[in-house]
This record gives structure tokens, sequence and C-alpha cells, in this order.
């Protein structure tokens, strides 16, 4: 065919794209093609909404209403026991992440339970520092300061949540189908989820927490 | 628990196209990214240096480990998906940026000059 041999010829016909390695078009399907990508999608619109957090937050960082400041109320062990637990939360999805190349599926479920159970720590002391501050009267009510930082923290532990109920729901997909195809790029998707969360910690660590303190 | 895998061996090439997932690049991207948050905790815990060097070492690593965690773990590069997350994530830093240092920018302004001005004298 003409028209084939036209698209083929780099000097007739140039890509102005770079040509993704290993292309193989079947197969293409089954594996959803465009999921990827369209997750991937979601994920910067998700990141859009953490962007108007991060900027509501830093607009109204010091808008504290005589109310409690971030020196004073923040525990800084805390949140580095905290970044500790996500961090290590994502190496041990790294290695859910090849077990499932390596088509092990009894790692990739005793992996994806320790992710789960690092995320369930992660909220539960999330959840410890937020009942300590609103028994010090440092609610959402009390500053302008305080709103935006439960509404920017919270989310992010909203999510987090949220990658452990999928953790869940995989867990079950895994043991009903094993390492299907499908199933293989719900992993994927929810890998990237799971990494994407993490990014997402290390502004609020960084922003939040650390420069609130220095200041 | 040692169910074998029914993946179709046929298939499994394609499942990770573009998408190289190795053991030594996630435990690179693990490391890097422990000194990248020791780093700044212990800064700011210790008060080894003034507020201004600290703020400014420790927002810089923050960019650094974003782009650490980028590469090593979401697998953001020029290949995967041809290129297109890649596209879509600096689009959406350019929005993300925009957005954040633009409200800044402009808050503190709105701020500084809405500040109450010294009543002047005989007025």
């Amino acid at each position: 065919m003409s028209t084939t041999a036209l698209i083929d010829d780099p000097k007739v016909n140039p890509t102005f794209y770079l040509a993704e390695k290993d292309h193989h078009d079947h197969g293409h399907e089954a594996t959803g093609g465009g999921t990827i990508l369209g997750f991937w999608i979601y994920l910067m619109s998700d990141a859009l909404i953490f962007a108007t957090l991060f900027a509501t937050y830093g607009v109204l960082s010091t808008n504290f209403a005589g109310g409690p400041t971030p020196h004073e109320i923040f525990e800084l062990p805390l949140v580095a026991l905290n970044t500790a637990i996500l961090l290590v939360s994502s190496i041990t999805y790294g290695f859910a992440m090849i077990a499932m190349q390596e088509g092990r599926l009894g790692g990739v479920r005793l992996w994806l339970v320790a992710t789960g159970l690092l995320g369930a720590a992660f909220v539960g002391i999330e959840l410890y520092e937020f009942g300590n501050l609103i028994a010090e009267g440092a609610t959402p009510q009390r500053s302008a300061f305080l709103s935006a930082f439960f509404t920017l923290v919270a989310t992010h532990g909203l999510h987090v949540s949220f990658g452990i109920l999928w953790i869940g729901v995989m867990l079950v997909q895994l043991a009903q189908r094993g390492l299907h195809v499908e199933n293989q790029r719900r992993l994927m998707c929810l890998s990237m989820f799971w990494h994407f969360l993490d990014v997402v910690w290390i502004g609020v660590f960084t922003f939040v927490y650390l420069l609130g303190v220095l200041r | 628990m040692n169910q074998a895998p029914s993946a179709d061996p046929a298939h499994s090439h394609g499942d990770t196209h573009g998408h190289a997932f190795s053991r030594r690049s996630y435990l690179l991207g693990f490391l890097l990214s422990v000194v990248l948050t020791a780093i700044p905790f212990w800064l700011v815990m210790t008060g080894r240096f003034d507020a201004t060097t600290t703020a400014i070492v420790i927002v810089g690593l923050a960019f650094v480990q974003i782009l650490v965690h980028t590469y090593f773990f979401l697998h953001v590069n020029t290949h995967a998906e041809g290129g297109w997350t890649l596209m879509a994530y600096l689009f959406a830093a350019v929005i993300a940026l925009i957005m954040i240092a633009g409200s800044l920018w402009i808050m503190y302004h709105l701020n500084a000059n809405m500040m109450p001005m010294s009543v002047e004298p005989g007025t």
C-alpha cells in the first residue's frame, strides 16, 4: 500500500512527536490503551484542585485572627513520622508493581496489604493530630488560617482514604480473577494515584508544616 | 496464594509499554526521596541556619523531590504514552504555578494596599 509507505518513510512524512518505544498495536484494546493516559489526565486535574487549595492556604496562612499560629500547634515529630510512613508506602507499592510485572500474585497481594496498612496508619495519625488540634481549640472555625489548613490537609487525607478503599477492592478482584490484563491495568492506575498522593504530600509537609513552623 | 497468574503471556509485553519497572529504579528513587525528606526536617527541627536560608533550601529540595517522584515512581518520561503524560504534566505544572504564584502576588498587594494608612495630621 502506498499510504503505509508514505507514513513509514520519515523523509517523506516526518513525525513531529516522539515515537513510542516498542509500540505494539495488538493488545492495546485489552490493556485499555487510552486508559492510562486518561487516568493521568484525571490526576492532573486533581493536581489543579490541590493547586487551588495550596493557593488558598498561601493567601490565608497568616490570617490568625488572634488564634493559634503554626509554630504553636504543629508537632513536627508527628509530621515527620507521617511523612516517613507515606514514603515507605510508596516503595511498598513499587514492590507490588514489580511483583505484578514478574507475574507473582502472592507478592502483589502481600505488598498491597503492606501499602494499605501503611496508608491506614497515615490516616490514623492524621486523625489523631486533627483530634489534638480540635481539643486545643484550634478548630477550622477558629481562623482563616485553620480553615485553609484543615481543607488542604483533609482533602489529601480523604484522597488517601479512597486509595485505601481502592486497595481493598483490588485485593478482592485479585482474589477472584488473579493477575489478568484488566487487573494489571487497574493496578497501574492505582499506582499512579498512590504515588501522586505522595507528591502532593511533599508540597504539604514543605509549604504547610515546615515553612509554617519557620515563619 | 500460589495460584498461577492467569495473565496471558502473549499480552504481557503490551501491558508495560513505555513503562520499565525495575527494582533498581524504585530503590534509587526511594533512597533519593529519603535523603530529600530528611534534610528539610533536620534543617527545620534543629534550626541550624537562619530562617531565610532554611526556607530557600527546603523549597528547592521539595521541587527536586517532586521531580524525583515524578520520574522514578510515576514513570513520566519522554516516551511513556507517546510523550503525552509528560505534556499533560507540564501543562498542569504551568497552570498550577500561574494559579499559586498569581494568587499570592495579587493578594499580597491587595493586603498591602488595604492596610490602614497613617492618619495625616490636620485632616
